[in-house]
């Protein structure tokens, strides 16, 4: 188990996947994952002849602890050119992106370093992570970037930047700050999941009708009600309930998980995306250790197109310890409050000079 | 004569009295129903659940009282409850009490719940808002409406709590057809109530689930905390099945409503 402090000083403790000493450095040769990233490579090509257990009801099991930890950027860099790495390079361009987060944590190295990432065992090197030859968890379109923003995207874009500006600075008030540092909801939540660079944990629970994932960050939970024969289709939850993390209803088809979110609210807009924003999951257990977990995100007021990513979860060790993030959310108030002190500073300053 | 009305007298009293305890009785056990399985075979305590009581303004007897803010007027009004406490009156060590007291005077200042804290354990059961059970083999999940409070309840790989938190750690047992589940592990920051009944860090809840029909649990809860009371003590109450097809837990993410309450103050002022 490793104390952690999340960047806003919030209390968390994550004692999942923590495997190894937290005084290991960062740079030092990738964590328990390497089996399971092994499969999770197989799994794409070869991953059709595994048949997941089943639950008590008969639905595939994808139950238990899961990370969508990895080095591998949602987007191509611009410098890569293919759409795999060799095994060579893909180790390269972990070892490189695996230094890029030691290098925050030494002294004087970056202006704002706030705490050891290594030391607390919140860099990605010392937990479990997926291995993958991608150069971009993007699939879609071939070139493994987001689409662009078409002119309704741009123009939205514009205009929260505009709104953004006319709220004042970054300090000003606890509404301008962002919404992971107020412990409203962190990356990771999703949909879609995203790696959220550290605690990247998941619980997957199952009941008949219902699939559960719990997010570690903020203790986020989705409940996904599942289409079933008898009943059918869930209704379209009505237009006016709009969630943080949207309404999603899921179902099965085959071996495969397909959830469907809508109803976003677009308080937390999702590269861009506008309150219109549609994803598709589909969670596919590929290996006793890995579900290929593909997600397709359209928004036609935002992109032409829509466009899809793949970022498989490997398995994880549990438990998952609570991330109470609000309930000792220091770091908002003393932010502001060291805010408020300068500026008392320099109006004191400004009247002792005159 | 008058002798003889003295005593039907007493003995109607004494039968109402044993009457009203026998029918409490039966409350409180449902005689012995047997609930659907689930494919394991279990009791099925599936499902989206609420309590109907008045237990989170005061899990003890209370009378109905004015809003504790103003401008709510009646809205905002307490309204009376018979209390979730067997025997009426929690157990409190006499500075305990004057504590308790204390907490309810400056209630809109320390109660948890209005700064949208994670509730705790039993107050997120009877908060008022509903939670769904979704009940695995190995483990069991109560996910709650408010602040997307959750637990984990093991009922295998149980360990001990590796460090306090708001909601505790839980580890649970079958019991027939009761859902056995003990919890330790809690901070001392939650409440019971908005009355200001408290625990310390050294609070062990036993809660039990038992299915008395199809729509209903009973839930029964054993409170220990050897710093704030003087001996164990019971709550105990219904639990209703929400029955509507559509029902579902929605988002009470509640940080972003109590963010002015808790920070307004740290507002950067338009110059003067």
């Amino acid at each position: 188990m490793a104390a952690a402090l999340a960047l806003t000083l919030a209390a968390t403790i994550s004692i999942t996947g923590q495997t190894q000493s937290p005084a290991q450095p960062a740079t030092a040769k990738a964590g328990p994952a390497s089996a399971a990233a092994g499969k999770a490579d197989k799994s794409a090509t070869a991953g059709k002849a595994y048949k997941a257990p089943r639950t008590p009801d008969g639905q595939p099991d994808l139950q238990g602890f899961w990370t969508n930890s990895t080095y591998v950027p949602l987007e191509r860099p611009n410098n890569v050119t293919k759409e795999l790495y060799t095994p060579e390079e893909a180790e390269a361009a972990i070892k490189a992106a695996a230094a890029r987060e030691a290098a925050q944590t030494e002294p004087g190295t970056t202006a704002d370093v706030h705490y050891d990432f290594s030391q607390f065992g919140l860099d990605r090197s010392q937990s479990t992570f997926a291995r993958n030859l991608r150069t971009s968890l993007i699939v879609d379109p071939p070139d493994g970037r987001i689409p662009p923003l078409n002119a309704q995207g741009q123009k939205r874009a514009q205009e929260r930047a505009a709104a953004r500006k006319a709220m004042g600075g970054q300090y000003d008030a606890v509404e301008n700050m962002p919404v992971g540092s107020r412990c409203i909801i962190m990356g990771g939540a999703g949909p879609p999941l995203m790696n959220a660079g550290y605690n990247a944990n998941y619980h997957i629970v199952q009941s008949p009708g219902y699939v559960m994932i719990l997010t570690e960050m903020i203790h986020d939970v989705r409940v996904i009600p599942l289409d079933n024969a008898r009943e059918g289709a869930r209704p379209q939850p009505p237009s006016q309930v709009r969630q943080w993390i949207g309404l999603s209803r899921g179902r099965w088809e085959g071996e495969t998980l397909v959830v469907e979110t809508t109803n976003f609210n677009g308080k937390n807009p999702f590269r861009g995306a506008s309150e219109n924003l549609k994803v598709t999951e589909r969670f596919t257990r590929t290996a006793d250790d890995t579900i290929q977990y593909r997600f397709t995100v359209e928004d036609p007021t935002t992109w032409d197109r829509p466009w899809t990513a793949d970022a498989p979860l490997v398995k994880t060790e549990g438990p998952i310890f609570e991330f109470a993030c609000h309930e000792t959310n220091y770091g908002i108030a003393n932010i502001l409050a060291g805010a408020r002190a300068d500026e008392k500073r320099a109006a004191e300053q400004k009247k002792g000079s005159n | 004569m008058m002798r003889n009305r003295f005593l039907i007298g007493t003995t109607i009293a004494a039968l109402s009295g044993w009457l009203l305890a026998a029918i409490a009785t039966v409350i409180a056990q449902a005689p012995s129903y047997r609930a659907p399985r689930t494919p394991d075979g279990r009791p099925n305590l599936n499902g989206i659940w609420q309590t109907m009581n008045t237990a989170n303004w005061n899990i003890e007897p209370h009378p109905a009282g004015p809003s504790p803010v103003r401008e709510l007027g009646a809205a905002g009004a307490v309204p009376a409850g018979l209390g979730v406490v067997e025997g009426g009156e929690i157990p409190y060590l006499p500075e305990a009490r004057k504590k308790q007291q204390e907490n309810y005077a400056n209630r809109l200042k320390l109660d948890p719940e209005i700064k949208c804290y994670l509730p705790g354990v039993p107050r997120a059961t009877y908060q008022g808002f509903p939670f769904q059970i979704i009940q695995s083999t190995k483990h069991i999940m109560i996910v709650h409406e408010f602040a997307g409070a959750v637990r984990t309840i093991y009922m295998a790989d149980q360990t001990e709590a590796p460090a306090d938190s708001w909601m505790g750690w839980s580890n649970g047992r079958w019991e027939g057809e009761t859902l056995v589940v003990d919890t330790k592990g809690f901070n001392d920051l939650s409440w019971f109530d908005r009355a200001g009944n408290f625990h310390s860090d050294a609070l062990h809840v036993v809660e039990r689930f038992t299915p008395r029909s199809a729509e209903t649990l009973t839930y029964e809860v054993t409170i220990e905390d050897p710093k704030v009371f003087s001996r164990p003590w019971k709550m105990s109450m219904p639990i209703y099945r929400r029955v509507e097809r559509n029902a579902r837990i929605l988002e009470f993410r509640c940080v972003e409503f109590v963010e002015d309450l808790l920070y307004g103050h740290l507002r950067k002022q338009p110059a003067k």
